[in-house]
């Protein structure tokens, strides 16, 4: 049971998210931060999880009871040899965090930092 | 992925790019708010003859359904390309009604608008699909690092398909396109007006350059 003055925080390893689908970490996240969780994904998502993530969040948004959420990653970095172009060889995420829209809030995001604030109930 | 759908993914772009085609589908992208239908309507009336693609709110998501204009002909760099444009609702990771109450909107009308919202931010996801390349657009007075422009430039990416970005309302004094341009250097970028029309030209020749 989570207290109005704490948050909890989720910590996912990027050893937990390669053993899972897709489909499995967009559900793990949004189950996690529709009870007001924030999650940090070590090796984040691949573009595509990415998109998966947003669609997903936008069929389960209810007026007054979830807004949405917030997602904060580094631009991909790319190895984009010519190898990598023929075999279209994917782009790996990097660290992720997520939380609910309406308490986690980005200050500042650049290509080498991000900082956030939590905030703990209303 | 598999091997051999990531070989014919990757393969298919490789072909494209040394086989241009003269026509193509673009998606324009981007946050509410960046100026998409703006841009898109001055393209449909320098290119088409007149007629606006849709209308321009100051209230954020007034575009909640993907419109497409087929066979916009521009002529630039001594060639010419046939564009079907679609200009996508505004991408976002949060929806809120009261939002939209902020802006004068009554609380029945917010909700409306939040729900279509949710609906257009799927539909402009699905376009992703079926496009040649993206047109993305960012607000040069907004902090270029959003989610959004990330998760619709590694798509791209991850696509092998073309993307141009379109640093907009640089006629605004806080604008900073030289920002949009050291957060993304990998990616070719064009600054404009899209309201005024300023350096047009230059965006429709690097359209022509990138999609044709």
């Amino acid at each position: 049971m989570i207290s109005m003055r704490e948050v909890q925080m989720d910590l996912i390893s990027g050893e937990k998210l390669e053993r899972m689908t897709s489909m499995e970490k967009v559900r793990l996240i949004l189950d996690k931060v529709k009870t007001g969780k924030i999650v940090v994904l070590e090796s984040g998502l691949t573009p595509a999880e990415e998109v998966r993530l947003i669609e997903m969040t936008m069929t389960e948004i209810r007026l007054d009871e979830f807004s949405g959420i917030e997602i904060e990653s580094y631009p991909a970095k790319r190895e984009s040899s010519f190898l990598d172009k023929i075999f279209g060889r994917k782009i790996k995420g990097r660290m992720t965090v997520i939380g609910p829209a309406n308490q986690l809030r980005t200050i500042e995001k650049d290509k080498y930092q991000i900082i956030t604030k939590v905030s703990v109930g209303d | 992925m598999g091997f051999f759908e990531s070989f014919k993914t990757g393969f298919g772009a490789w072909i494209r790019r040394i086989f241009k085609k003269k026509r193509a589908k673009i998606g324009l992208y981007g946050p509410p708010n960046a100026g998409k239908t703006t841009l898109a309507n001055r393209i449909v009336q320098d290119w088409s003859g007149g007629g606006a693609m849709g209308t321009v709110s100051s209230i954020p998501h007034e575009t909640r359904r993907a419109m497409r204009r087929e066979g916009i002909m521009i002529n630039a760099n001594e060639s010419s390309i046939e564009l079907d444009i679609v200009d996508t609702p505004g991408m976002a990771t949060k929806i809120d009604f009261k939002e939209f109450m902020a802006h004068g909107l009554s609380e029945p009308e917010a909700k409306k608008r939040a729900r279509e919202a949710t609906e257009g931010v799927i539909e402009a996801i699905k376009w992703l699909d079926d496009l040649d390349g993206v047109l993305l657009i960012m607000d040069a007075t907004e902090d270029p690092y959003t989610q959004v422009n990330v998760t619709v430039i590694g798509n791209m990416e991850a696509r092998g398909l073309p993307l141009l970005i379109v640093a907009n309302k640089t006629d605004l004094p806080e604008s900073s396109a030289s920002r949009i341009k050291s957060a993304f250097p990998q990616h070719a970028m064009v600054s404009i007006s899209a309201l005024e029309g300023t350096n047009i030209d230059e965006l429709y020749r690097a359209i022509a350059f990138y999609f044709g």
